[in-house]
């Protein structure tokens, strides 16, 4: 059983975002780092693999500047190799050439069951790179899966939907796209993270994809202009003495909701 | 000037028009002379029926049987594109099975698309769709520049539903090119007591600061007096205190009640964004740095544990 997993790396999400002031694109300077939302499919993964009885975990990504500091955080915890898709000109890439620069990489990862992505990045949150790439493979796809089995040729998803769930299942290769809470994702042990320093990373450009038109200047959108949204009043501030509840009461009688 | 087709792709919750629908339809006939819909659940004469009242007059019902809906109805808009019948703007809806049927639409037709759209605004020639990005605390506003139709996902609450035009939508059964691959063999529906989040008056939030899955009780009892819908923050969703259809947030529902209480709730920008419009946010929390004291409307800095059972007892004495 083998496994792709897509994983992004991204600024510290505790660090506020900020747009390019002249291209309008995502700042992504300085130390990126394994989006959390990532660690669900690279334990999913993981697991599958020990499940089966055996196989490997190949992480895709893309980034500036040959960031590899997440994909070492993911192959800490156990994943074998790396593919890197690293390229100045895939600055501003809206989602659709994300799905294409991931699709192509994924091909060079070798034989493969299941491609696993989270359901939505952290930082752009298009949430439709993982279907985009199983399309542009021509695979089937399940978004939003809370639980993940294999059997035989077939993979069993319970599918998160808007009342609850559903069972779905689907013939392999499939790209599925895993919530967090799937499963807890392990902390990488010293033994990994020192292994990690030597797991191969493949880097690769645009060109050694054999891609053209991708990346920030063939984007299908502009980003024409930025307004701080109206601002939110903070209103009353209290500190309560015990008489905390009295102040909610108060509130929602104003309301006329009590 | 307006544009002339709009399509949107609706879909049903239950024997109903899901509301996000609606809400995208009720724009689409603000800003274009004629919507029509794409729709690939059960009776769709009744659906096409309650389309109409908001002013749709055409729904393509694509049958996808069993099957997950991205890859037939898709394909089935694709063919119909490529036959030279063309909207100038196709709206989906941030739903799991809308964002699907976007992604396979987006590679199908080889053109981008502009997602977690909260407007649009026809300004001559071109569109804008208007987004709230880092938490809401900024508005971008993005123009296509690709051919039409133009391809946009908008979050829910951006617009209100409101019906008129009154139109007998036709439906017109569309068969799909390409078949699903993915099939549904069961579905599970998770009980939840009191109104649905997305329409109550008034929603109570749980979060972190509860200490516990246990004590999620007091968030349950506390909407139960006020006739309001429990939520939940992502962290303890992610928990597994709660299931995930109570999550507020990014990647869970998005709120406008009158009055939202957030308990335990620090603020996170992922939650944050789900409750952001509320008219009213009563927040309690330890913390008094917390992010969430910054719009809240009233904010009691003190311990969860203290305050709420105070509070369900004062309620309970009226």
């Amino acid at each position: 059983m083998n496994v792709v997993v897509c994983v992004k790396q991204i600024p510290d999400p505790a660090i506020p975002g900020q747009l390019d002031p002249q291209t309008h694109f995502m700042k992504r300077e300085g130390k990126l780092i394994l989006d959390d939302s990532d660690a669900y499919g690279v334990e999913m993964a993981l697991q599958l693999c020990t499940a089966a009885g055996g196989g490997e975990v190949t992480l895709v990504s893309m980034a500036p500047n040959n960031e590899t500091s997440g994909l070492r955080t993911a192959l800490a915890m156990g994943a074998a190799k790396a593919i890197l898709v690293s390229d100045d000109s895939l600055a501003g890439s809206d989602a659709l050439s994300t799905a294409k620069v991931l699709a192509k990489a994924i091909e060079r990862a070798g034989e493969y069951d299941l491609v696993l992505a989270a359901t939505e990045s952290t930082d752009g949150y298009t949430g439709f790179v993982p279907e985009a790439i199983a399309a542009l493979l021509g695979l089937p796809s399940v978004t939003f899966a809370k639980s993940i089995n294999i059997e035989g040729g077939t993979v069993h998803v319970q599918r998160q939907t808007e009342a609850g769930y559903d069972e779905v299942t689907s013939p392999l290769p499939a790209v599925v796209s895993v919530t967090a809470g799937v499963v807890e994702p392990r902390y990488p042990s010293f033994k990994g993270i020192m292994a990690a320093k030597n797991k191969p990373v493949d880097t690769l450009t645009v060109s050694d994809l054999g891609l053209s038109g991708v990346g920030g200047a063939a984007a299908g959108q502009e980003i024409t202009a930025v307004d701080p949204a109206p601002a939110r009043q903070a209103g009353e501030i209290v500190t309560d003495e015990g008489e905390g509840h009295l102040k909610i009461v108060q509130f929602l009688e104003t309301q006329k909701v009590i | 000037m307006p544009l002339s087709t709009v399509w949107v792709h609706a879909e049903n919750a239950g024997d109903k028009p899901k509301t996000i629908s609606l809400e995208n339809i009720s724009k689409a006939r603000e800003i274009a002379g004629n919507v029509e819909a794409w729709y690939s659940g059960p009776n769709a004469e009744a659906f096409a029926a309650e389309l109409g009242k908001y002013g749709v007059s055409k729904v393509y019902a694509v049958d996808c049987g069993d099957s997950l809906p991205s890859i037939p109805l898709a394909s089935a808009m694709k063919a119909e594109i490529d036959k030279g019948n063309a909207p100038d703007l196709i709206m989906f809806a941030s739903t799991y099975d809308s964002r699907d049927v976007l992604g396979r639409l987006t590679v199908g037709l080889d053109r981008a698309a502009i997602t977690n759209g909260s407007d649009v605004i026809v300004d001559g020639d071109t569109v804008k769709v208007g987004e709230a990005i880092f938490g809401g605390s900024q508005i971008v506003h993005t123009e296509f520049r690709t051919e039409k139709p133009y391809l946009a996902m908008f979050r829910p609450k951006s617009f209100e539903a409101s019906p008129g035009g009154e139109k007998s939508a036709e439906v017109v059964a569309v068969d799909a090119p390409e078949k699903g691959k993915v099939t549904i063999t069961a579905r599970h529906e998770e009980e939840r007591s009191g109104p649905q989040l997305e329409d109550a008056k008034i929603v109570v939030s749980g979060g972190r600061g509860l200490g516990e899955a246990g004590k999620y009780e007091m968030i349950e009892s506390l909407a139960k007096l006020l006739g309001a819908a429990p939520g939940a923050s992502r962290a303890i969703v992610d928990a597994g205190w709660v299931p995930y259809s109570y999550q507020v947030g990014q990647t869970g529902k998005v709120v406008k009640p009158d009055i939202y209480i957030a308990a335990g709730i620090s603020g996170a920008t992922q939650h944050m964004v789900g409750m952001k419009g509320s008219k009213n946010i009563i927040a309690v929390n330890k913390d008094a740095d917390a992010p969430i004291f910054t719009i809240a409307d009233l904010g009691i800095v003190g311990d969860v544990h203290k305050v709420l059972p105070a509070l369900i007892e004062a309620l309970k004495s009226r």
